[in-house]
């Protein structure tokens, strides 16, 4: 991450001109082309992954919905074949499935007999919330701790990077089951199964949060503490520009730029994240819909959540990217 | 990475400071360990109770000085059972975190070293496993594969490899075209020869303490999924076993959740922690 200060940006890379446009939007053109490229990869891996099913797929749908482990008479697979499309040429079967993602058909459950979007279609509303929910605290957890304990007295600082430090490196679950146990059964401020309640919401969003949060401050910290050494904090500074003021406009607006990359990044744990804490609150949720396929094997249901979070993921960095572009200057002119 | 800042007023003091607490750190992290090394190799050294002696008379007893961890819903002392729960928690984080650096290392020196069209496919191949986060992608595995300790390890394994394979991949290009590598090839070296004693030794230097970091790293994921149901399954000691089994208990025993937590949590914070007192030697060593 360059440091360098507004007052060394050339004066020619201000002046308006119509290539840098040009250069922006296609630079935005191969990102979302790489975008759709990981998203057509992480689709074939799905498929793929439905094929290592050890033994034929049929007989494990059969015993799954039997709760046996036998061997099936081929007239008896037979209709199980046709009707999951088994008895296709496996490129077909990957065409079709493809080629149904794309009309937002993403298989169809091996223990529900129903579609995979309509298995998951509900559970993703109460997910997005508390990842939302978690990414947001955090930042403000975060950019709390920044702006009253970095670069102030010696003790303070150490109190917050140790802070950071401690918090992220702790996992989901131990956050979970200590909020939980000190927050809902010792003093019952909050419901030990909240649902989607928002009484209910503060601790799962608070379990996803505090980890992230010390993650973000780290990052966060080294760059705040940097920027407030440049010269042109100085340089403000002699303009007479308070301190509070000095660390609101300009230093966290530097501080905050690898912050955003990484929120993009931290996507996937805070899914992750929202997987272990929906089980634990007993929160309604993809990642309950997640465990309990994987419980069931049921590959389909697990392969269409694994994909939609992959897509979020994919766009929520790619968006990352264009607001980095929107952002920082810097990258608009280069 | 922290960069060593430019030298000014009061740096010294600071540097000072902080060389003290990366030491203090250093020596509670190097007794963690230690302990940790006991209890894998003699755990009867730690404890004179058996982790499978049953006392229904003495069950879910909250921690007290003749059980210090408590006791879970057969009478057993958590403590005892955490001891030796530590054999094969650790062994699933080396196997883990070893199978991932081995997946790293053939993709990282292949992409990095063939260059070209090779290079392209895997960097776009690790895309492409960046976008499914770690957890779900160990996930898939286990829902293909069925639970079992082979499955967690490959599955915790597999998901953290592409992390690693990307920084080896870095380091190779890094050190590709350093000037000793040339020199060796100008002297006429054989091009296993200069990868083997040159390029494979500088670029693998710096991962050494990404490797340390990864054990720990791996031990929480693979109790991250115990912790679902999915890793070891009780009553084995394991220490993601334990979680599982412990979180019935969850509202009126706390402690057979958050003290297995503690040690999950202290194990992970002396692994990260040593790692980063070794990054910091290496790297002196190196300037």
């Amino acid at each position: 991450m360059s440091t360098v200060g507004e007052a060394t940006v050339p004066v020619a890379s201000r002046r308006p001109s119509a290539r840098p446009h040009a250069r922006t939007a296609r630079r935005i053109l191969v990102k979302v082309v790489s975008a759709v490229f990981v998203l057509v990869a992480a689709a074939s891996v799905t498929f793929f992954a439905q094929l290592l099913v050890p033994g034929s797929r049929a007989t494990a749908i059969l015993n799954q919905q039997n709760g046996r482990a036998q061997q099936w008479t081929a007239a008896q697979l037979a209709p199980v074949n046709h009707e999951f499309g088994f008895d296709k040429p496996i490129l077909l079967q990957y065409l079709d499935y493809v080629g149904g993602l794309f009309r937002g058909n993403l298989g169809t459950s091996y223990t529900q007999y129903k579609p995979v979007t309509q298995v998951i279609g509900d559970e993703l509303v109460p997910s997005l919330v508390l990842t939302v929910g978690g990414l947001a605290a955090a930042w403000v957890l975060a950019l709390a701790v920044i702006l009253l304990t970095a670069k102030r007295r010696r003790f303070i600082s150490a109190l917050g990077s140790t802070w950071e430090a401690l918090t992220a490196s702790l996992p989901t679950y131990w956050v979970g089951v200590v909020l939980l146990v000190v927050f809902a059964v010792e003093i019952r401020i909050f419901p030990v199964i909240g649902g989607t309640s928002p009484l209910g919401t503060v601790l799962p969003v608070l379990t996803l949060a505090i980890p992230l949060a010390g993650f973000l401050g780290q990052v966060m910290r080294d760059e705040f503490e940097r920027v407030l050494d440049q010269p042109f904090i100085t340089t403000a500074r002699t303009r007479g520009m308070g301190d509070t003021a000095v660390r609101l406009v300009h230093a966290l607006r530097h501080s905050v730029l690898p912050a955003i990359t990484l929120s993009g990044w931290a996507l996937g744990a805070l899914v992750s994240g929202a997987v272990i804490v929906e089980n634990l609150f007993g929160r309604p949720g993809i990642g309950q819909v997640l465990v309990t396929a994987v419980n069931t094997r049921d590959v389909p249901v697990v392969s269409g959540v694994v994909l939609v979070v992959a897509a979020v993921y994919v766009v929520a960095n790619l968006l990352v990217d264009l607001v980095y572009v929107l952002v920082d200057p810097r990258l608009r002119a280069a | 990475m922290t960069a060593v800042a430019v030298p000014r007023a009061g740096a010294l003091a600071r540097l000072r400071e902080l060389r003290f607490r990366v030491q203090l750190g250093t020596v509670i992290s190097s007794l963690i360990v230690l302990v940790l090394l006991v209890a894998v190799v003699a755990p009867a050294w730690l404890t004179h109770r058996s982790p499978t002696a049953i006392d229904l008379e003495h069950t879910l007893l909250p921690p007290s000085l003749s059980h210090p961890f408590g006791t879970d819903d057969a009478g057993r002392d958590l403590y005892t059972r955490v001891v030796y729960g530590a054999r094969e928690s650790l062994g699933i984080g080396l196997g883990a975190t070893g199978l991932a650096m081995g997946i790293a290392i053939i993709l990282g020196f292949a992409g990095g070293l063939a260059g070209g069209l090779v290079d392209t496919v895997i960097a776009r191949v690790l895309e492409v496993a960046f976008a499914f986060p770690v957890l779900l992608l160990a996930l898939l595995l286990i829902a293909i594969r069925g639970p079992s300790v082979t499955t967690e390890i490959v599955a915790v394994g597999i998901g953290s490899a592409p992390g690693y394979a990307r920084m080896v991949r870095g380091q190779v290009l890094a050190v590709r075209n350093a000037d000793y590598i040339t020199a060796a090839t100008a002297l006429g070296h054989g091009r296993w020869a200069v990868i083997g004693r040159h390029l494979f030794p500088n670029a693998m230097r710096p991962l050494v303490a990404v490797i340390t970091l990864g054990i720990g790293q791996s031990i929480v994921w693979a109790s991250g999924l115990a912790f679902l149901g999915l890793g070891v399954a009780p009553p084995s000691p394991e220490w993601g076993a334990l979680l599982d089994s412990g979180r019935m208990y969850i509202t009126t025993s706390w402690w057979l959740e958050i003290m297995p937590g503690v040690v999950i949590v202290l194990v992970a914070l002396s692994v990260t922690t040593l790692g980063r007192t070794l990054q910091h030697r290496l790297e002196g060593a190196a300037r």
